[in-house]
C-alpha cells in the first residue's frame, strides 16, 4: 500500500460546557500521514494547539482499538466517519486526500448533553441497563456451565447482539434520537438464551420505559442505526425487541411486575 | 519489615477451603452499616463491586471512563482459562495451577496460584448464568481452544471478544446493584490520593473530571482494582487512559510495590508504523493456534512473502521449540522474534516485524470442510474458499481489525507482527487475603502482583481478575471488616481528609504553574523510549544504570518545562494526563532499580548477563527466589524480600523444547 502525506482543513465543534453555546472553529493541519488513525491526527492537532498556547479539543477515546465504545465523533455528517462498520478510532487517514476539508461534531441528541467540545454524557445508556439489562443471578448461585445446553445457533445469535459496544452511534445517526438498536441488542441477546428467560418480560418493558424517560425518541424504521453501527448490529434486534414487548404485554400484568 | 503472606496451614489443595471454613464473617445487619470504596470497574472491580453489593455492603465504585463498561478489560480478545476438563484431555485444578506456576517461572506463590486454578471453574459457571455468550459446540455444550504455554484445551472464548463479553456480564451485575442502591457509581472520577486514619485506609480524594473539583469519600475499606502500568512505556496495548496513579499514590502512603520490573511483552502485535503512533494493537495469541510464524532464511530478503518458497522460510519457533512450536509462552515467543529481527531477518519496511501466516491453516481447514461436505477432488480455489470461511468464523474480527489498521488483507498476505508491552505482572504487594501492607487497603486484578510470577500465561488475566472479584475478595475482606463493625462512618471533615485534599490541590497547582513549553505527551514519549530501549525485552546492568540517570533528568525537565493548558476547575484532559505521567516518571525509576537488582533472568525479565548457552533465560533460584517488595521512603525506596517457598512443586528450569 502506497503511503502519502496530506494537508487538511478541519472544522471542529467547540463548546466550553453544557450551558454555553458552541460554535465551529477552523484549523489547518499539515503533513498528516495516510497511515495515521483519525484520532492520531487529532493528537497532532492538539499538540499544535498546546504549542500555540491554546486549549486542545476535548474528545472521548480510550482503547483505540474499536471495542471500548468511548470514541464518538460525527464526521462529515456520519457517526464515526465514512467507513462501514467502524469506530472513529479505527478510521485511518488513507480515507482522505490532500486538501480535504473535514467537519467534526459531537453526537447530537437531547439525551446525550455535550460536556465539552466533542465529549457527550452517555450515562443514560447506563441507566437503561440498570432498568433490566442483566440476568439477576448473585455470585455463587450458578449451576455448572454445561448443565443447560444452548444450541450453537442461539449462542451465535446472542453473541451477534451482544457485540454492541454502547458507543451511541445509533442514537446519533437516528433522526428521532432513538435508542431502539441499543436496547434491542441487549433484549435480544438475553431473549435468545435460556438464562435470560425468567426476567424476559420485565426486562424489555423496563428498559423501553427507561429510554422514554431519558428522552430518547421512538423507532421510525429508518435503519440509519444499523448503517452506522460499528459492530453491524442488525435492526432485526429492534423487531425482536418489539415482539418481546408485545409478548410481555400479553403475558404479564402492569409494567414492572415480574413473571 | 517481615512480610507476612498469611498463607493458611494445611495441604496445598485444602488451604482455601480451610480459610473459608474459619475466616470471620460479618452479619447481614452489620454489612448494612459498612461502606467500601472500589477503584476501577474492569473485570476485577466490577465483579467485586457487584458481589459486595449483593452481599449487602454499601459500595462506592469509581472509574475515570464515562461508563464502567469501558474499562480496558473490554479489549481482551482470546479467552479465559478454567480447569473444567470439559474436553477430557487430562486437565485438572492441579495442572492449571502447575502450568501457571511454571509459566510464571516460579516467581509466584504456590498457594495463591492454586486458589486461582481452584476457583476458575466457578467463573465460567457464573458468567454463563449471566448470559455471557461463550462459543458452543453443535451439541450445545461450551467450546474450548488451546493457548500458549499449555498442552490442553481449557480456554473458553466468545469469538475474539471474550474480555468484552465477560466485562459486560460483570457490568450488568454492577448496574443491577446500582439500581438497588447498594452500589453508587462515580464515573469520570479519578482517585488522586489515599486517606489513612490511625494506620488504616479510610477513604480517598478523587477529582471529578467533569467539574475539576476535588471530592472526599469515606470507606471502612478501600479496594484498588485499577489495572496495570504498561503505559509507562507510552506505547503499549493498554488503553490511553490506563494509569498507575491509584496504585502509586497508595504506594507512597505505605503500600509496598512488588516486582515492578515484571512486564509482559506480548509477541503478536501490529508493528509500529510511525512517530505519531499513540498506541499498539494486539492480535490475539489465539491466532498462534493456526498461524505459523516465520522469517526468511536469507538476511535482508526483500521479496514479497508469497514469492519466498517454503524451504527458504525459517519457522523459527517450530525449529527451536518442537514440543510447543508456535504455542510457546509469550515471553519466549517475544524474545525469539526480537532475536531474529536484531539478527537482520526482520520483514516489512521497518524490518522490525515477523510474519504470522495463515495460508497453511486455510488449506488444512479447506480440505477438512471439503471432506465434511463430501466434495470430491475439490479445486484449489474451493479449498481456499472453504478454509477462509473457517478462519473467518474463528478470527474474523481480528482479521478485520488488522486490515483497518494496516490496509493489508491478511487472508491474502501474512500478517506482520512484533512484540509490544501488554501486561504488568508486578503490582502492589498483597498477602493471601489480597490485602496490601496498609490495613484496609486491598488490591485485586492486574494492579496486584500475586498470581502470575514473572510471566502470565495467555487467557489468565481474565481468570485472575474475576477470581479475585467474584470469589476471593468477598471472603477475605469480610475477615478484615468483621473487626470494623464498631467503627462508625468517619466524616470527611476529619483533618486527615482535609490534609490529603490540600496536598492534592497543591500538586495540581504546581503542575499548572510550571507554564513551560512542552506538552505532557512529549515527556511521556521520551519516558517510553528510555523504558523500551533499556528496560524492555532485554535488560543489562549498563543500560539500566543509564536509564535511571536519564529518567531522573527527564523528571527534572518535566517539572521545569511542562505546559498544561486550560483551567483547574473544569474538564481538562491534559491535566488528567499530566498527573498520570508525573506518577509514571517515578514508577519508571523503581522498575529500573528492581530490574537492576534482579540479576537473573526469569519469565518476562531477561537479564542478558544471565542466559544459557542457547540464549534461553537462566533463573538463579539460590539468590532470587523471592518477591521484591519495595517500600517507599522519602529518602529512597527500600527493598524487602518475601522468600518464595515451594512445598509441592519444586522449581525446574523451564523447557518448551
Amino acid at each position: 500500500m502506497e503511503h502519502y502525506t496530506m494537508n487538511l482543513t478541519l472544522k471542529v465543534w467547540r463548546q466550553k460546557n453544557s450551558q454555553e453555546h458552541g460554535h465551529f472553529e477552523t484549523f489547518q493541519v499539515k503533513d498528516i500521514s495516510s497511515e495515521m488513525s483519525f484520532l492520531e491526527m487529532f493528537d497532532v492537532l492538539n499538540e499544535q494547539l498546546i504549542n500555540e498556547g491554546k486549549e486542545p479539543i476535548a474528545f472521548d477515546h480510550d482503547c483505540r482499538e474499536g471495542i471500548c465504545g468511548a470514541c464518538s465523533m460525527y464526521v462529515d455528517g456520519r457517526a464515526h466517519g465514512p467507513w462501514e462498520k467502524n469506530t472513529v478510532c479505527q478510521l485511518h487517514m488513507r480515507a482522505y486526500k490532500d486538501g480535504d476539508t473535514i467537519v467534526v461534531e459531537p453526537w447530537r441528541s437531547a439525551a446525550f448533553p455535550v460536556i465539552k467540545d466533542l465529549m457527550v454524557d452517555r450515562r443514560a445508556f447506563d441507566r437503561i441497563i440498570e432498568a433490566g439489562g442483566f440476568v439477576s443471578v448473585n455470585t455463587g448461585n450458578a449451576p455448572d456451565a454445561n448443565a443447560i445446553p444452548v444450541s450453537k445457533v442461539a449462542a451465535d445469535e446472542a453473541f451477534d447482539a451482544a457485540a454492541c459496544i454502547g458507543c451511541g452511534a445509533c442514537v446519533a445517526a437516528c433522526p428521532n434520537g432513538s435508542a431502539a438498536l441499543f436496547i434491542g441488542a441487549k433484549v435480544s441477546q438475553l431473549a435468545f438464551l435460556p438464562q435470560g428467560d425468567a426476567e424476559r418480560a420485565s426486562r424489555v418493558r423496563n428498559m423501553v420505559d427507561q429510554a422514554a424517560k431519558e428522552g430518547f425518541g421512538n423507532c421510525g424504521n429508518i435503519y440509519n442505526c444499523e448503517a452506522e453501527c460499528p459492530k453491524g448490529i442488525s435492526v432485526g434486534n429492534i423487531a425482536k425487541m418489539k415482539r418481546e414487548y408485545m409478548r410481555a404485554s400479553v403475558t404479564t400484568g402492569p409494567a414492572g411486575i415480574r413473571e | 519489615m517481615v512480610l507476612d503472606s498469611k498463607i493458611p496451614a494445611g495441604d496445598l489443595k485444602d488451604k482455601w477451603q480451610n480459610y473459608k471454613d474459619h475466616c470471620k464473617l460479618v452479619s447481614p445487619a452489620n454489612k448494612r452499616n459498612i461502606q467500601i470504596i472500589v477503584i476501577g470497574t474492569g473485570l476485577a472491580g466490577a465483579s467485586a463491586a457487584a458481589t459486595l453489593g449483593e452481599l449487602g455492603y454499601n459500595v462506592k465504585a469509581f472509574c475515570f471512563q464515562d461508563s464502567p463498561r469501558r474499562a480496558h478489560s473490554i479489549a481482551a480478545q482470546g479467552g479465559i482459562n478454567a480447569a473444567k476438563n470439559y474436553q477430557n484431555d487430562g486437565d485438572s485444578t492441579f495442572r492449571l495451577y502447575y502450568e501457571t506456576l511454571k509459566g510464571g517461572d516460579y516467581r509466584s506463590r504456590e498457594a495463591n496460584t492454586y486458589r486461582l486454578a481452584e476457583v476458575s471453574g466457578n467463573i465460567i459457571d457464573q458468567a454463563t448464568a449471566q448470559g455471557v455468550p461463550f462459543a458452543r459446540e453443535y451439541g450445545g455444550t461450551l467450546a474450548n481452544r488451546s493457548f500458549g504455554g499449555t498442552q490442553v484445551s481449557r480456554t473458553f472464548y466468545a469469538r475474539g471478544q471474550t474480555g468484552q463479553q465477560l466485562l459486560l456480564g460483570a457490568y450488568g451485575a454492577l448496574e443491577r446493584q446500582v439500581a438497588t442502591g447498594k452500589v453508587t457509581m462515580y464515573s469520570r472520577h479519578e482517585m488522586l490520593d489515599l486517606v489513612i486514619i490511625d494506620g488504616k485506609a479510610r477513604g480517598i480524594i478523587a477529582r471529578n473530571l467533569v467539574t475539576g473539583k476535588l471530592e472526599r469519600y469515606f470507606g471502612h475499606a478501600v479496594v484498588l482494582a485499577s489495572g496495570g502500568y504498561g503505559n509507562v512505556f507510552f506505547l503499549s496495548t493498554n488503553a490511553m487512559g490506563s494509569n498507575v496513579t491509584a496504585s502509586w499514590k497508595s504506594h507512597k502512603k505505605g503500600a509496598f510495590f512488588a516486582n515492578p520490573c515484571f512486564t509482559q511483552i506480548h509477541p503478536t502485535c501490529i508493528p509500529v508504523s510511525g512517530d505519531y503512533q499513540s498506541k499498539l494493537t494486539l492480535m490475539s495469541e489465539s491466532l498462534r493456534n493456526d498461524g505459523r510464524i516465520w522469517v526468511p532464511k536469507k538476511k535482508d530478503d526483500n521479496r514479497k512473502a508469497k514469492d519466498i518458497p517454503h524451504d527458504e522460510r525459517d519457522y523459527y519457533l517450530e525449529r527451536r521449540y518442537p514440543a510447543f512450536g508456535n504455542l510457546v509462552p509469550r515471553d519466549v515467543a517475544s524474545r525469539a522474534a526480537k532475536e531474529r529481527c536484531d539478527a537482520g531477518y526482520g520483514v516489512g519496511s521497518s524490518k522490525m516485524a515477523v510474519y504470522l501466516d495463515f495460508a497453511d491453516a486455510i488449506k488444512r481447514y479447506g480440505k477438512m470442510e471439503a471432506h465434511k461436505k463430501v466434495i470430491e477432488n475439490p479445486s484449489e480455489e474451493t479449498i481456499r474458499e472453504l478454509g477462509m470461511q473457517v478462519v473467518k468464523d474463528k478470527y474474523g474480527n481480528l482479521f478485520e481489525m488488522y486490515e483497518k489498521i494496516t490496509g493489508e488483507n491478511p487472508y491474502e498476505v501474512p500478517m506482520r507482527i512484533y512484540p509490544a508491552v501488554h501486561y504488568t505482572m508486578g503490582g502492589l504487594w498483597v498477602d493471601y487475603e489480597l490485602q496490601t501492607t496498609v490495613p484496609g487497603l486491598f488490591a485485586i486484578g492486574e494492579c496486584n502482583f500475586s498470581d502470575h510470577g514473572a510471566n502470565r500465561l495467555g487467557a489468565s488475566a481474565l481468570m485472575q481478575g474475576l477470581a479475585d472479584g467474584y470469589f476471593v475478595l468477598p471472603y477475605t475482606i469480610g475477615n478484615y471488616l468483621s473487626s470494623e463493625i464498631r467503627t462508625p462512618a468517619i466524616p470527611v471533615t476529619d483533618p486527615a481528609f482535609e490534609e490529603a485534599e490540600k496536598a492534592v490541590a497543591e500538586r495540581i497547582n504546581k503542575l499548572m504553574n510550571i507554564k513551560g513549553a512542552r506538552s505532557v505527551d512529549h515527556f511521556h514519549r521520551e519516558l517510553g523510549k528510555i523504558m523500551w530501549d533499556k528496560c524492555g525485552m532485554a535488560r543489562n546492568e549498563k543500560g539500566l544504570t543509564e536509564a535511571i540517570t536519564e529518567i531522573q533528568q527527564l523528571r527534572e525537565e518535566f517539572w521545569k518545562d511542562l505546559r498544561v493548558p486550560g483551567e483547574v476547575e473544569s474538564m481538562n484532559p491534559e491535566l488528567d494526563k499530566a498527573q498520570r505521567v508525573a506518577d509514571f516518571m517515578e514508577l519508571a525509576e523503581l522498575m529500573c532499580r528492581d530490574a537492576l537488582n534482579r540479576r537473573e533472568s526469569c519469565g518476562g525479565h531477561f537479564r542478558e548477563e544471565s542466559q544459557t548457552s542457547e540464549g534461553e533465560a537462566l533463573r538463579i533460584d539460590d539468590e532470587f527466589s523471592f518477591v521484591s517488595a519495595w517500600e517507599y521512603k522519602p529518602e529512597g525506596e527500600v527493598l524487602n524480600k518475601e522468600p518464595l517457598i515451594f512445598e509441592v512443586s519444586k522449581p525446574s528450569q523451564r523447557s518448551y523444547k
